[in-house]
């Protein structure tokens, strides 16, 4: 077998800097008319690093809300990361912890998503590394380029690209599912349950996702655990 | 925009960085029960899901016919075994058409 190197990464990553692409102009571009200089909106993006909190960060800003409560709405936000962090630590290979600190700072909702659902048991860093600076790359480069040229893509394109994160979701999920309902099930019941809680208000999206992807997980766990005993039990009793 | 701005950035980083890296570095080399450790295996799989659903819904405001329809393309193209990239590309471009016959 091949060693996954950074180039692999990077060739991983691509669809990551497709779907980064809109939203990073957009970004740029009402950092803009929010009032952000270009070293500002560029110091989001490149030190902050996480799409839904920077969009919700200008909506703040430009109804003038304190900077403390923004850093904290920004923490609640952006937790979810904390959940992604601890699962991918289960799927990357040992290696220096400082490199690993670096690597952890360019982990998002969509790089963990591809390295996440690699078929690999352990993912060499490097690789991590690919798909982060691929999709890190495009975020910045393109937050740029918005807050630059001060216009976005034509109307029909950008409604159609705004499809490509989601998309994305679903190319790496599918071919998990396929064969596999133990993943079907951990997708369709926490798809279910933030849902529920987008619908009824209970909780902001940030803690919907953790609170959700947390519930599945565990409930589908003990449930087939719980499955496993009894059909071990029933093989015993026949043996 | 002034000073205080960029303390708000750097806040901002910081409560962003500290999540993300303190299970990578603090948790490597730590043997968890297995339990935990199948539970935080199946973590990426239900994401997956609450990442998707309901957000798809409203991909396009006013419009939830919009991401179903490249929910549902994107699937078709997915089950194919195809890479992701053409799943991405494949979505993008029915949706061009889609906006070019009923948004432009």
């Amino acid at each position: 077998m091949t060693k996954l190197g950074f180039f692999n990464g990077l060739k991983a990553g691509m669809p990551i800097a497709i779907g980064y692409f809109p939203v990073a102009i957009t970004f740029g571009l009402l950092a803009k008319s929010t009032g952000l200089s270009l070293f500002e909106a560029m110091a989001m993006s490149i030190f902050v690093y996480a799409g839904a909190s920077q969009y919700i960060s200008l909506t703040l800003i430009s109804k003038g809300v304190d900077p403390i409560v923004i850093v904290l709405n920004t923490f609640v936000v952006n937790f979810r990361h904390f959940l992604m962090s601890a699962s991918l630590n289960e799927k990357m290979a040992a290696d220096k912890k400082w490199r690993k600190g670096i690597f952890a700072f360019l982990v998002t909702d969509e790089t963990f998503s591809v390295l996440a659902t690699r078929k690999e048991e352990r993912l060499p860093l490097a690789f991590g590394c690919g798909v982060n600076i691929a999709a890190y790359t495009s975020w910045w480069l393109f937050t740029a380029v918005g807050h630059l040229i001060g216009a976005n893509l034509p109307l029909f394109l950008q409604s159609a690209m705004s499809i490509a994160l989601y998309a994305m979701f679903i190319g790496l999920l599918v071919p998990s599912m396929k064969g596999n309902r133990k993943i079907v099930i951990l997708a369709a019941s926490a798809a279910l349950i933030n849902c529920l809680f987008y619908w009824t208000n209970w909780l902001t999206t940030g803690w919907a996702i953790i609170v959700s992807a947390l519930a599945s997980a565990l409930i589908v766990e003990i449930v087939y655990r719980r499955f496993d005993k009894k059909k071990k039990g029933a093989q015993h009793s026949l043996t | 925009m002034g000073i205080s701005y960029w303390w708000m950035i750097l806040g901002m980083a910081l409560v962003t960085y500290l999540p993300r890296a303190v299970p990578l570095t603090f948790l490597q080399g730590i043997e968890l029960p297995p339990f935990l450790t199948s539970v935080l295996r199946n973590i990426p799989f239900a994401i997956l899901g609450a990442l998707i659903f309901p957000a798809i819904f409203y991909v396009k405001q006013g419009d939830y016919f919009f991401g179903i329809l490249g929910a549902v393309v994107a699937f078709g193209i997915a089950y194919s075994g195809v890479n992701v990239i053409f799943v991405v590309l494949g979505a993008i471009g029915v949706l061009a058409i889609y906006s070019l016959m009923f948004y432009v």
